[in-house]
């Protein structure tokens, strides 16, 4: 049987359901990317001010290839995560909502563009 | 009950003469650098879109990014990584209930600054 009132049940407040799932899957993203950032790091920042076929060569080998997609989308997701939170705590008028899905636009584009970007490097050279 | 004085009443602790503890600044800091480095991340999507599209695209950006003004850029965004980086595994530390405690919270944060100090000086030398 359940304890909520009728009028509880009409206007739909209450609990959202989610319980600490959110909280879980940060931590979650968090530990990916405690071991993805120095793997993916690494190769990136060696690339940086090489030449345009250098680049396709390190990026053409599946293991770079690969960190570097789990990085791009753990990345976003993680970023998504934060933002959320941050946007949460300190906006609290619909403005808030704006915000939320803009940033979670924007980094499902950011995700999506860079491993569109990645593959087209692993694949075409 | 009713005190018309009400609003004279000394703050304790008045945020102006408040001194933030070293920890209370790393945790805003944390967001900080969380919030900043999806600037730095625009850049790295940019750099491989560049480079998926054209050699002149990719010599763009990556002369953009290796100039004098790109290496402040690069260099502010690594200390933010890896800043972002060691206070992230005092936290998941902290989230399985351990480390805590004015000492040990003192122990981690300095851990964590050199850290972040050697890590940067370890990804521009070796890179």
């Amino acid at each position: 049987m359940s304890y909520r009132t009728d009028r509880a049940r009409v206007t739909g407040l209450g609990s959202a359901k989610a319980g600490t799932g959110h909280f879980w899957e940060q931590r979650v993203s968090a530990i990916a990317m405690m071991i993805l950032t120095p793997l993916f790091i690494f190769p990136f920042a060696s690339s940086l001010g090489g030449t345009f076929e250098g680049v396709q060569a390190t990026y053409s080998q599946p293991f770079n290839a690969i960190i570097a997609l789990a990085f791009i989308i753990t990345v976003f997701l993680h970023l998504f995560q934060g933002l959320q939170v941050v946007i949460e705590d300190y906006v609290h008028s619909r403005m808030g909502t704006v915000l939320i899905i803009s940033a979670r636009l924007f980094c499902s584009l950011g995700a999506l563009t860079g491993v569109f970007a990645i593959l087209k490097i692993a694949f075409s050279a | 009950m009713a005190d018309a004085n009400q609003g004279n009443r000394p703050l304790s602790p008045h945020i102006s003469i408040y001194r933030m503890p070293l920890n209370a600044t790393m945790s805003i800091l944390h967001r900080a650098t969380g919030v900043a480095l999806a600037a730095s991340l625009v850049l790295v999507v940019w750099w491989f879109l560049a480079a998926a599209t054209s050699a002149d695209c990719f010599a763009f950006i990556d002369g953009l990014m290796t100039s004098w003004f790109g290496d402040i850029v690069l260099t502010l965004s690594l200390l933010a990584l890896w800043y972002h980086f060691t206070n992230g595994i005092r936290h998941l530390i902290w989230d399985t209930g351990s480390n805590f405690g004015q000492k040990r919270v003192m122990r981690s944060a300095m851990t964590g600054l050199t850290a972040t100090l050697l890590l940067t000086a370890a990804t521009i030398y070796f890179t």
